[in-house]
């Protein structure tokens, strides 16, 4: 095995021993109704992180989706109850609206050589503002459109529900993958983070590669902020604080490094099960408080964090040696 | 300037200027289809400077450059690459986190139904590099090959981008001897394909293996353009420096240098595994112990355990008789300890402060941050070392990183000497400098050693080592193997004793593999 499939070599170990220790203790967990729960109440997270799973493997950071997911959900909640677009004119307009956001911090980013995590703390707090100046209130969505939606879903064997929203997520991913792997954009987006002068020198456009980026990473920010509203039926200014650092810890735990240039958007999925996965078992459990959430993700960041920095010392050492 | 029909890359009378500095003055430069052409010349020359001329890094100021006898201006090294003149610089420009095949085809990917043929990326990059003699896994990080592999694939890729003119900018800086042949062998046969090579290095030897013609720059300006072949090495010499070197000071009279006087500093049994097997030595105040070795032999490493730099985890170091701490590089400043490491970009300079300031960095440390050096006794120690060691700056206040690699290196040997050590460690002190500071830095060992200061130095260049040693350490598989003293040390015994005893066919083939 390559040591860069080590770390999603890990993070698949990892969610194959806790889903069967889960399982072990509570087998209806193997259902596939919490399977499909699984995947539905992550949709919006798993969405926003194969953005940031770009951002991320170029070397970049992205914090304001958190932000632009809260700004969706207040803009689509405002047109529905002020205006009588159609919701899916207005998921069109809001795509355009999170994508240039995106893009605009790309060029910045790229333009005036600004390092990422201000520019896009700048675009968090911005987005945010912009939610608020649109509605303080959480606005409720009552738009027929929206029952039809959340009334579709597939029917799994054994009763589960893979819902619009969990498919959309899935249907992400797999383009993801397949961007990732099988485009230009997509070994551009590694190259970058492998060294971003050198992969000037060897010719790839490295501005319209930052642009695309960052525009990618709000557009899917703009999607999951849809797929959110569809799962709450609200918009409201305060949700999703802090869904930024979900994703990137997803984005770690899913055995992409944090500095660039190495990493799996399936790794990625991965991550996502596993935080989804802790959030079930609390649930099942039921005496638990939901911060073990929090503290056993913090374990596993940490952890993936150790295995990385061991994997590059390991490899280091090898070469030495040769 | 003769019209040759041969010539696939001509520059004539090309001017650069930079702020306060003339860098290039109407400088021509031909190269022929299927030649060698070694550009020569110290620091500062303007090789470095006509190279970028000719990739478009820099703008030229005046001059015509004719590409298969068409004028072309390139805007920058894309340009260039994309008009047939590909680069390959001594740190490898491609990326260590994609395949071998990725660098190859990165950007120009084949690709079918608007997806990337990855099966396609994969043969092609095989079939690329078996013209290189290269079968290794296209598909493996490039990370998991050595330099030398690297160096070939960077080439591959340039020649397959660019086709018509390769430069080769100090390729073999950081190989060792073996790589240095398995890198010739892929150059020779792409001047038997017809390529154009520019080849930049400070090997004296290497320029007459390889090329066939030599142009040499001084101060910016064209000296000449010769046949290697009939160009004697003197005379060569000559043509850098302006002036004959004094015979390079080739003192073989090992034998009546010994450094009498007492052993200081005492290592027994001092190693650290996986690095460097423990050794014994004894140094002398007042004399130079050269260390030889092929690359990756356990040079470094040994400097690095007696510096701490690595803590040593076996033996013990002995100062004057007592016991004494070595664990890090702050207690071995401590003890009088100093060390140039190889690496000036990455391990010495520090690119953005001041001459000053880098000089003054060592004495800083030791005196603690509490008791900070006064200005104007920093401003004396850098005006004192800069012409103790001619340093050629125009003034102590300029960023370190605009000096040339002579100077960057004087610099370093400034700060640890402003701190007055007993002990100094030189890894490499003449590596990638130009002949003139070369000898210069020679005659400065010679002088320290005589003012009883003790020195390991470490070289590649063996002859170098013949010149200054005392004693002379060789080193093998992590290990100190031999020891030379007096009259043993000669240019023979030394390469000898690094080649060891011959060795069976198994590790011939090994070898082999390796660097294949």
């Amino acid at each position: 095995m390559k040591a860069k499939h080590l770390p999603l070599a890990a993070t698949i170990l990892i969610f194959v021993l806790s889903y069967a220790l889960c399982a072990f203790q509570y087998p209806n967990i193997l259902s596939t109704r919490v399977i499909g729960n699984l995947l539905t109440d992550n949709a919006f997270l798993g969405i926003a992180a194969v953005g940031m799973t770009f951002v991320i493997l170029s070397g970049g950071i992205d914090l304001s989706i958190g932000s632009v997911i809260a700004f969706t959900g207040v803009f689509l909640a405002v047109m529905m109850e002020n205006t009588s677009i159609h919701p899916l004119a207005a998921f069109v307009l809001v795509l355009i609206i999170t994508t240039s956001f995106g893009a605009l911090m790309g060029a910045i980013i790229h333009h005036l050589e600004m390092p990422a995590f201000i520019v896009t703390l700048a675009g968090m707090f911005l987005a945010r503002g912009m939610a608020f100046v649109l509605s303080i209130d959480s606005i409720p969505i009552r738009h027929p459109f929206y029952a039809t939606m959340k009334s579709f879903y597939l029917k799994l064997p054994g009763g589960g529900r893979l819902t619009l929203i969990g498919g959309v997520m899935l249907l992400v991913f797999a383009l993801g993958i397949l961007i990732a792997h099988r485009t230009r954009f997509g070994t551009n987006v590694y190259a970058l983070g492998g060294g971003a002068q050198t992969a000037r020198l060897m010719g790839v456009p490295t501005g319209l590669t930052t642009i695309m980026i960052y525009a990618l990473s709000g557009l899917l920010a703009g999607l999951s902020g849809i797929v959110f509203s569809l799962y709450t039926s609200a918009g409201y200014s305060l949700a999703t604080v802090g869904v930024e650092l979900d994703a990137i810890a997803a984005v770690v735990i899913g055995g992409t490094l944090l500095s660039g240039g190495s990493g799996f958007v399936a790794g990625t999925l991965i991550g996502i099960l596993i935080q989804g996965l802790i959030q079930t078992y609390i649930t099942f459990d039921g005496s638990l408080s939901s911060w073990w959430t929090k503290i056993l993700i913090g374990f596993l960041l940490f952890a993936f964090i150790l295995l990385q920095k061991g994997i590059l010392y390991l490899s280091r050492n090898n070469r030495a040696l040769a | 300037m003769q019209a040759d029909r041969d010539t696939v890359l001509s520059a004539n009378r090309i001017d650069k200027v930079f702020p306060g500095a003339k860098a290039l003055s109407q400088v021509d430069f031909s190269l022929r289809r299927g030649e060698v052409h070694a550009l020569l010349g110290e620091n500062g020359a303007g090789k470095s400077t006509l190279v970028k001329c000719l990739t478009g890094a820099y703008h030229r100021d005046g001059g015509t450059i004719l590409l298969d006898g068409t004028e072309i201006d390139p805007r920058d090294t894309l340009d260039a690459q994309r008009l047939g003149i590909g680069t390959v610089y001594q740190e490898v420009n491609l990326l260590p986190n994609l395949s071998v095949a990725e660098n190859l085809f990165l950007g120009r990917q084949p690709r079918r139904f608007g997806l990337i043929d990855t099966g396609a990326v994969n043969r092609k990059a095989r079939a690329l590099l078996a013209e290189y003699e290269l079968d290794i896994d296209v598909t493996a990080g490039l990370d998991s090959f050595s330099v030398a592999i690297q160096q070939v694939i960077a080439i591959a890729r340039a020649v397959d981008v660019s086709g018509k003119v390769l430069i080769l900018d100090e390729p073999t800086a950081s190989l060792d001897a073996h790589e240095v042949a398995m890198l010739f062998r892929v150059v020779r046969r792409l001047k038997a394909r017809g390529l154009g090579i520019i080849f930049i290095t400070h090997f004296l030897e290497q320029v007459y293996e390889i090329t066939d013609r030599v142009t040499i720059l001084r101060n910016g300006q064209l000296v000449g353009t010769r046949d290697t072949a009939s160009l004697e090495r003197r005379e060569l010499i000559a043509m850098m420096l302006g002036r004959e070197l004094a015979a390079e000071v080739h003192d073989e009279a090992g034998a009546a240098k010994v450094a009498d006087g007492s052993v200081r500093f005492q290592f027994r049994d001092f190693g650290r595994k996986g690095r460097i097997n423990p050794f014994n030595l004894d140094v002398k105040a007042g004399e130079v112990i050269g260390i030889a070795g092929l690359l990756g032999s356990g040079r470094t490493e040994t400097a690095e355990v007696m510096f701490g730099a690595r803590r040593a985890d076996s033996g013990t170091a002995t100062i004057d008789g007592k016991v004494a701490d070595l664990s890090s590089p702050r207690a071995a400043i401590r003890q009088k300890f100093g060390f140039c490491p190889e690496d000036r970009k990455t391990d010495g300079i520090i690119g953005d402060l001041s001459v000053r300031e880098n000089i003054a960095l060592a004495l800083q440390a030791r005196r603690g941050w509490a008791r900070p050096i006064a200005r104007a006794e920093q401003d004396r120690l850098a005006a004192e070392y800069i012409k103790a060691l001619d340093i050629r700056t125009t003034d102590a206040e300029k960023p370190i990183r605009l000096l040339s690699g002579g100077n960057q290196q004087k610099a370093i040997l400034a700060r640890w000497l402003a701190t007055n050590p007993e002990f100094l460690i030189l890894d490499e002190p003449t590596r990638g400098i130009d002949v003139g500071a070369h000898a210069e830095i020679i005659r400065l060992i010679e002088t320290l050693c005589e003012k009883g200061m003790s020195l390991i130095v470490i070289s590649s260049e063996i002859e170098e080592l013949v010149v200054y040693s005392h004693r002379v350490i060789v080193l093998r598989d992590h290990q100190h193997v031999a020891e030379l003293t007096g009259a043993e040390i000669t240019t023979d015994s030394i390469v000898n004793t690094i080649a060891g005893p011959a060795k069976t066919p198994a590790e011939l083939s090994a070898t082999a593999g390796e660097i294949a």
